[in-house]
């Protein structure tokens, strides 16, 4: 007994040990990255971000294009992703209870989370941009609505799926139709959860740089034409840090900067909701 | 009525008690019983009071698993039928019939008939949610709705009926009052459901199905997770909605069923074993089987 006793407590010691050591080594790098970004972006963060456009090389000049442009596309984007996201978690988690293909649609929507961006940008392009001829907001959002939507699609089952049955039965014991039961009660019960799956959609494509550069590229003006190619944060870090000139790799650590956080504030924002949900 | 329910309830607190020591105090109750239970004796009661559902050869299904097997039984209007019997012999799944809650479920099926005002409420042609707004469920844990106490109540009565602001407020306070839970609440009327404490939450999951003004209540366990004192309140409570609706309580407790129905049913394996007014049902059961779960000799 105590010998079993003894080697339940070593074997307990060990893993937390190594599980500790794991933590730390992957919270090492987290923090190196948030120190390098702080350290060479924070300097460049003034006024002159928000307020003045991408710079030709040598000059003064800032990010408000690129900043507007990823806002206008995410916006974009989070409207097209969310209703449909929405919509399909929905008919997976109540509608396909015995049916077959709901399998496929959910495996499918698997594989599409984690489909390597830059195959949905070269997708959009051949789809979008080649028809057109020429690149455009259009395609960066619809590229990045894709991108978002098999998350929202698989935190809306998720959540949806936590909502106990007994709450479904209550509901239509009641006499409610199906589509009352899920949009007045179940949607109820799982709201902050599924508002956290649009987050962290959110979070997501706010980074994506590869499904842009094919499809809304970049533009050095302070343009709202969603039917032309538009700015934005990813596309023009990405130009400014590969340059040579040294005041674009400034306002590149900048962006940089910017976005990671406010990807993080996103994030902390999902999980604030989601906790806040939990506790009452 | 009333006399009956009195006499029975002193039968059933002597009954709990020691028998040989309170022989006397047993005498005068029993005597009375004998003669209520000889008027009312076997199922001419059933036959005098008009019937609400009556089930022919019910058969049910949990996909390939044969959960209730040829029930044939007939529930009386304004009374209440208590269904007893030990754990997993169908007293659920019979309830969840006769609202066909179960339909939410593909796999389950049931054959036979459920007559209810004269339609078979199994038959295909039936809109369910007819039949849900006409039969009222409150299960064994309470379901708040994650809203307000009042939206709770709200919630059923906007499905059929398109009331006034005013007429819905007095409709919600109806309600509360009917579930002996208006004096708690109505001060936060606004506040989430999902706050009351758990016997609250069974009084405003009661007050919710009598909202929509069904005909029959379904009522699964309603007190088992609750404290003595909720579940008394509850008590008292079927015993006033008995003046209006039609009542079908599942219970495990056996003071209970004697306490508060009309009617008692006991099933086994599938089955109705037994079907009599309660007091024969306590007092002289037919068959053997009753009389052992009754005085808890197996269960
Ligand atoms: N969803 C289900 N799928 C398959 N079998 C089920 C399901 N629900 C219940 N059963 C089975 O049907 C039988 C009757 O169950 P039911 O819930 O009606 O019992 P009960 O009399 O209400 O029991 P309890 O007193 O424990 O609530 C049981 O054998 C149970 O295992
Ligand atoms: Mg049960």
């Amino acid at each position: 007994m105590i010998s079993i006793y003894r080697r339940r407590r070593l074997i307990n010691a060990i893993n937390l040990t190594a599980s500790v050591l794991t933590t730390l080594f992957g919270l090492f790098w987290l923090t190196w990255l948030l120190w390098t970004l702080l350290d060479h972006g924070l300097p460049w963060l003034n006024m002159d971000v928000f307020t003045k456009i991408t710079p030709p090389p040598g000059s003064a000049g800032g990010l408000i294009n690129a900043i507007k442009g990823s806002l206008i596309m995410t916006a974009i984007a989070v409207a097209i992703g969310t209703p449909i996201g929405i919509l399909a978690g929905t008919y997976l988690s109540e509608f396909s209870r015995s049916s077959r293909f709901a399998p496929i649609v959910r495996f499918v929507n698997d594989i599409l989370l984690s489909a390597p961006s830059i195959i949905i940008g070269v997708f959009i392009y051949e789809l979008m941009v080649v028809p057109m001829g020429h690149f455009s907001a259009w395609a960066g959002s619809v590229a990045l609505a894709l991108i978002m939507l098999p998350v929202v699609v698989k935190t809306t089952e998720d959540m949806l799926r936590l909502v106990p049955d007994s709450m479904r039965e209550a509901a239509a014991a009641l006499g409610a139709p199906q589509w009352k039961v899920i949009t007045i009660v179940v949607y109820r019960a799982a709201r902050a959860g599924m508002l956290t799956g649009v987050m962290l959609g959110l979070a997501r494509i706010s980074g994506e740089t590869a499904p842009l550069l094919f499809t809304a590229l970049n533009n050095q003006f302070n343009s709202s034409h969603l039917n032309q190619p538009m700015a934005n944060l990813p596309v023009v870090i990405f130009q400014f840090a590969m340059s040579p000139y040294e005041d674009w790799q400034h306002l590149a650590w900048a962006g940089a900067l910017l976005i990671t956080f406010t990807i993080l504030l996103l994030n902390i924002l999902a999980r604030y909701v989601l906790r806040t949900r939990k506790m009452s | 009525m009333s006399e009956i329910a009195t006499t029975m309830n002193n039968t059933f607190s002597t009954m709990q008690g020691d028998e040989s020591t309170s022989a006397d105090d047993v005498q005068e109750p029993a005597g009375n019983l004998r003669i209520d239970a000889s008027m009312t004796r076997s199922r001419s009661k059933a036959v005098e009071t008009a019937i609400k559902i009556s089930v022919r050869d019910l058969n049910f299904y949990y996909g390939k698993f044969h959960a209730l097997k040829n029930i044939s039984l007939d529930i009386a209007e304004k009374q209440v039928t208590a269904f007893i019997g030990p754990s997993g012999c169908g007293k659920s799944t019979l309830l969840r019939v006769f609202n066909r809650i179960y339909d939410l479920y593909p796999g389950q099926r049931s054959e036979g008939e459920v007559i209810m005002d004269g339609q078979n409420i199994l038959s295909k042609e039936q809109d369910v949610n007819q039949i849900r707004a006409k039969v009222g469920m409150v299960f064994q844990k309470p379901t708040p709705f994650p809203m307000s106490i009042y939206d709770n109540i709200a919630f059923g009565v906007k499905m059929y009926e398109k009331l006034s602001r005013h007429e819905m407020d007095q409709r919600v306070e109806w309600a509360l009052k009917e579930a002996a839970i208006w004096d708690e609440v109505k001060d936060k009327l606004r506040q989430s459901g999902t706050e009351l404490s758990g016997g609250q939450q069974q009084r405003l999951c009661i007050a919710r199905a009598i909202a929509v003004k069904p005909e029959v209540l379904l009522l699964d366990e309603p007190a088992s997770a609750l404290d003595p004192l909720s579940t008394l309140k509850i008590e008292e409570l079927i015993s006033e909605l008995k003046e209006d609706y039609t009542i079908a309580i599942v219970t495990h407790n056996m003071q209970q069923a004697g306490r508060v129905s009309d009617y008692t049913a006991f099933c086994y394996l599938g089955e109705i074993v037994e079907f009599n007014d309660t007091s024969t049902m306590f007092t002289k059961p037919d068959k053997k089987e009753t009389e052992d779960y009754i005085t808890g000799r197996f269960g």
